[in-house]
């Protein structure tokens, strides 16, 4: 079976992230870039189902600048039989809805009957993209999948999604998307040969043109990044535990009524 | 000149630095105070590659080169030194001189299980009289009809308890001395080959090392290494490499030392401000991170020489001689800059200074690297 | 209806709208004010009951649009999407809010996409600039904030949850319920089975006012009894740090920060946490702080109002006694 995974390249989760010279957008000088945690969860489930069914074919997508050619880089050590690089100034600073259009445009040209997706990427947050690449295809969806089993006959995908309190399990037909959970599995590392041969697989480079879209404005705008305001000076309470302890409660409850 | 790592050795040091920080440091203190080899750690360095990272994957290796085995043994060395002698030994005391001397045969059998890291192998030189003198070789193997017998004593040998195969030295014909020395792979379960015992050592603690008794051994030719009498030239060729690999585990235990001081030194106070803002400390810090850096460019050097197929000796011996002399500078320096809490076994910097020593004494004491350093510079090889 | 402020209510699966809802309907109707229109709420069941729509009434839902069928249980994106789209389309919204659930953060990215519009999701505050909506959510797990805006309405966003306030209850409000006609799709995937979570008898992480959580410093996984305890007494949520989860000691879905949930209680209080970058961007939007470790250095109290350096094992239990005391009176 075809999985297609597509990944985001997002700075490593230890950056401190800075504001950029242009507000809308980070300093990314200096900056650790890694495949988005959630991502690889979903590559490993991918690479898992193509293990357990002894064939098929794991491709890598991502939307982002030269450098995320990394990010393919890792995922093709990691296993990933090829790599598609959508690149085009169409698609820099573009919203969700632009990446998901992008997106939703090469997966019909791949026609796999499963993407799986990370719950979200680190660096917007946003995590709207499995949902909305879904709806664009007019594909069911199941989000933060804590497990997941392809049927016998390869036509559909028994998928629990967390929700609160519960895990909704799920018969979903094929084609469909999937969004990997933490949780879902335990990623693996790229072995030293998995590295060596990942520049022998291919990245294929893809531009809008090639996916018959036009550069369509964003309906999303980033206005400005912001520093988070600082917290006031917090107090250190002096004194033995007992005492501390006291003294704490009645600090909640009487200087800031938390309680 | 350009000094670039290419994009596969950034991703095989950023796999090591991962592997590392995850793996192996959690386990580190307490496999050297257990004195335990890390089986676990161990086989799972092995699955990801890090056991023949040099060797063609048609012999079960990576097929990275020298390079990029020196980026993964400093991140190893970072977290726990003797996580990285295991590798250093399997990789360039064992598969290196296998896959360089052996016949196919030989190295279908004894390196493709090695280097893919199921099975790990050894080197044994060193007798108790012939440590700096390897050309004093007492181990005697007598030929005989289709094979040889050995008997004789080995000390000191890295892997030694859990090695599946043993690299022995031991002399053909002591006639020729050094030049009667030959190369035998021999696996253990070999009648007359025994391992009476494991030392109890000041440092690398979760590695083990052995001592060898060969009482009436019985081998076969086939698994002599290398022709009769290239045993001394097998035994130096593949020390030259496992120097580059010593200099990146002194590396290795260096910046791990160093990165515990500069953590240390932001966070702790005195006289009021953490004693980073100390020129004192800062000199120290720095002295430490230069000297560093210019053992890493020494080591990458060797490495790089000697994936080019040029002669690396001598640079081998100034990058380990510099390394291993730095790591016990930087070693000493970072248990400083922890005050009383370096002495301390749960700073675990003084782990790294107990480590640091071996690397100025094994695969030749820096007083043998300086003797080889001395001939070349004289011309006198 | 020009300038009406859409919210989808979250229920419990029986016919009672969550609080969030409240919270989601509360600021609607402010912004909503401010441009002469109103909230309304849009509720998608496949039972409503009475008491619940009087509850939308009284949170300030000016209206209640009520879809109700049986296709919309269990909720399924591809079944509720066309559903609301078509309804949307059919009224010319200005806004369409939902909460940070897990249904309805899917749901609203699905209608994004199929009406063609912006989504600012987990937004945590909101402004009205020259009649053009501006939110601000929280990036790179909450180490920034990035202000955004809509190039044409209507506005999609989702609220995360015990950020905005409720309005006054309009204390015995009756709802205008409108039962619009809309084609609700059979949809194809199927619910199998609900594993319910092991309740741990304390409220849901996400939504809880108070939230104990534990760090590297618990130990072991038998430890959070000490936590479980004091959250007890106080009606806390129990949360853990990835150090903790990693080590196995707690589930993920209990995780705060970068890699889990991201938080904003009344009341935090981190025991044994030395408050790593990714924690610390889970939990510092919580109104106040509470830290509780052994090492003064620890970067958890550079973000905490209130910190005591001291050995947890001895506080919490302290501090459990305590409150009791307290919350006896």
């Amino acid at each position: 079976m075809k999985i297609l995974v597509p990944v985001k390249q997002v700075p490593d989760t230890a950056t401190q992230v800075k504001i950029g010279a242009d507000p809308k957008g980070i300093d990314t000088a200096g900056i650790t870039w890694i495949v988005s945690p959630y991502d690889e969860y979903a590559l490993e489930e991918a690479l898992r189902i193509k293990e357990k069914q002894g064939q098929g074919e794991v491709v890598a997508v991502t939307v982002g600048p030269e450098r995320a050619k990394e990010a393919l880089r890792s995922c093709l050590a990691m296993g990933a039989d090829r790599a598609l690089h959508l690149s085009d100034p169409a698609w820099e600073n573009a919203d969700s809805l632009t990446v998901a259009r992008a997106l939703a445009a090469v997966i019909k040209q791949e026609a796999p009957p499963l993407v799986l997706f990370g719950r979200q990427a680190i660096d917007d947050d946003m995590g709207a993209m499995p949902a909305q690449v879904a709806d664009l295809l007019g594909w069911p969806c199941a989000s933060w999948i804590m497990e997941e089993t392809i049927s016998e006959d390869g036509k559909s995908v028994r998928a629990g999604r967390q929700v609160e309190g519960a895990l909704e399990i799920f018969t979903i037909p094929l084609p469909c998307v999937l969004s990997a959970q933490k949780g879902l599995n335990e990623p693996r590392y790229p072995t030293l040969k998995g590295i060596m041969g990942a520049k022998k697989k291919e990245i294929k480079d893809v531009k809008a043109a090639d996916l018959g879209l036009a550069a369509d404005g964003a309906q999303l705008l980033v206005v400005a990044l912001e520093a988070l305001p600082p917290r006031p000076p917090g107090r250190i309470i002096p004194g033995e535990p007992a005492e501390a302890v006291k003294e704490l409660v009645r600090s909640l409850r009487e200087d800031a009524k938390a309680i | 000149m350009q000094i670039e790592l290419s994009e596969e050795q950034q991703m095989i040091q950023a796999l090591a630095r991962e592997f590392a920080e995850k793996e192996v440091k959690p386990v580190a203190a307490l496999l050297d105070a257990e004195a335990r080899f890390p089986h676990e750690t161990v086989k799972r360095m092995g699955e990801l590659g890090l056991m023949g990272i040099a060797v063609p994957e048609a012999y079960g290796g990576s097929g990275a080169d020298t390079v990029a085995y020196v980026l993964a043994l400093e991140e190893i060395a970072k977290a726990c030194a003797s996580h990285a002698v295991i590798m250093s030994v399997n990789n360039s005391l064992y598969c290196d001189p296998v896959l360089k001397y052996g016949t196919d045969e030989q190295r279908k059998k004894f390196l493709a299980p090695f280097a893919s890291g199921q099975q790990i192998g050894c080197f044994a030189l060193t007798e108790p009289q012939a440590g700096s003198d390897a050309t004093n070789q007492h181990t005697l193997a007598v030929r005989d009809g289709d094979g040889y017998v050995l008997n004789g004593r080995k000390v000191f040998v890295t892997n030694g308890r859990e090695a599946a195969v043993a690299l022995v030295f031991a002399q053909t014909d002591p006639a020729k001395a050094h030049r009667g020395i030959s190369a035998f792979l021999i696996e253990r379960g070999t009648p007359g080959f025994l391992v009476p015992k494991v030392e109890d050592k000041l440092g690398i603690r979760a590695s083990d090392t052995a001592e060898f008794v060969f009482e009436e051994c019985r081998v076969r030719a086939a698994n002599r290494l290398g022709e009769e009498g290239m045993g001394f030239k097998i035994a130096m060729g593949t020390l030259d490499g496992g120097r580059i690999g010593i200099a990146a585990q002194a590396l290795g235990i260096a910046a791990g030392a160093f990165d515990l001081s500069v953590a240390y030194a932001k966070e702790r106070k005195s006289f009021g401000v953490p004693i980073a803002q100390h020129q004192m400390v800062q000199w120290m810090l720095a002295d430490m991170a230069t000297a560093i850096e210019a053992a890493r460019l020494l080591i990458w050097r060797a490495a790089a020489l000697k994936d080019a197929g040029r002669p690396f000796g001598p640079e081998a011996s100034m990058a380990k001689l510099f390394a291993s002399e730095m790591a016990m500078k930087a070693t000493t320096d970072a248990i400083q800059v922890h005050g009383g809490y370096g002495y301390i076994k749960e700073y675990q910097v003084e782990r790294y200074f107990r480590d640091a020593k071996i690397t100025q004494i094994y695969e030749g004491t820096s007083q043998i690297q300086k003797l080889i350093i001395a001939r070349h510079v004289l011309g006198a090889r | 209806m020009a300038s009406a402020f859409w919210c989808i209510v979250e229920d419990d699966r029986a016919g009672r709208p969550k609080k969030v809802t409240g919270e989601v309907l509360g600021e609607a109707a402010r912004l909503a004010r401010q441009l002469g229109g109103q909230a309304e709420a849009v509720w998608l069941t496949d039972k409503a009951t009475d008491e619940g729509l009087k509850q939308l009434a009284e949170w300030g839902a000016a209206r209640v649009w009520l879809l109700e069928n049986p296709a919309l249980a269990p909720y399924r994106g591809e079944v509720w999407t066309p559903a609301l789209a078509e309804l949307a389309t059919q009224h010319g919204v200005q806004a369409i809010f939902g909460a940070v659930t897990a249904r309805q953060r899917e749901l609203l990215a699905r209608l994004a996409a199929r009406i063609g519009v912006g989504l600012s999701a987990d937004s945590v505050a909101f402004s009205l600039q020259d009649g053009k909506l501006v939110a601000t959510r929280p990036v790179y797990a909450g180490k920034l904030l990035s202000k955004v805006t809509w190039s044409k309405p209507p506005w999609l966003a989702t609220l995360r949850p015990n950020v905005f306030r409720l309005e006054d209850p309009k204390t015995g409000a009756t709802p205008q319920v409108e039962r619009p006609a809309v084609a609700i799709p059979q949809g194809t995937m199927t619910l199998a089975e609900r594993k319910e979570e092991a309740s741990t008898g304390l409220p849901e992480l996400a939504e809880a006012d108070i939230v104990v959580s534990g760090g590297r410093g618990m130990k072991g996984p038998e430890n959070f009894a000490i936590l479980e305890e004091l959250a007890k007494v106080v009606g806390a949520a129990v949360g853990a740090s990835r150090a903790a989860v990693d080590a196995g000691w707690r589930p993920h879905r209990f995780q705060i920060g970068q890699t889990g949930r991201t938080i904003s209680p009344k009341l935090y209080l981190g025991f044994g946490i030395s408050g790593a970058i990714q924690h610390l961007a889970g939990m510092r939007t919580s109104k106040i702080i509470v830290a509780v470790n052994k090492d003064p250095e620890a970067p958890i109290f550079k973000v905490a109002d209130f910190g005591i350096v001291g050995d947890l094992f001895e506080v919490a239990p302290l501090l459990t006694q305590e409150f009791k005391r307290l919350l006896e009176k």
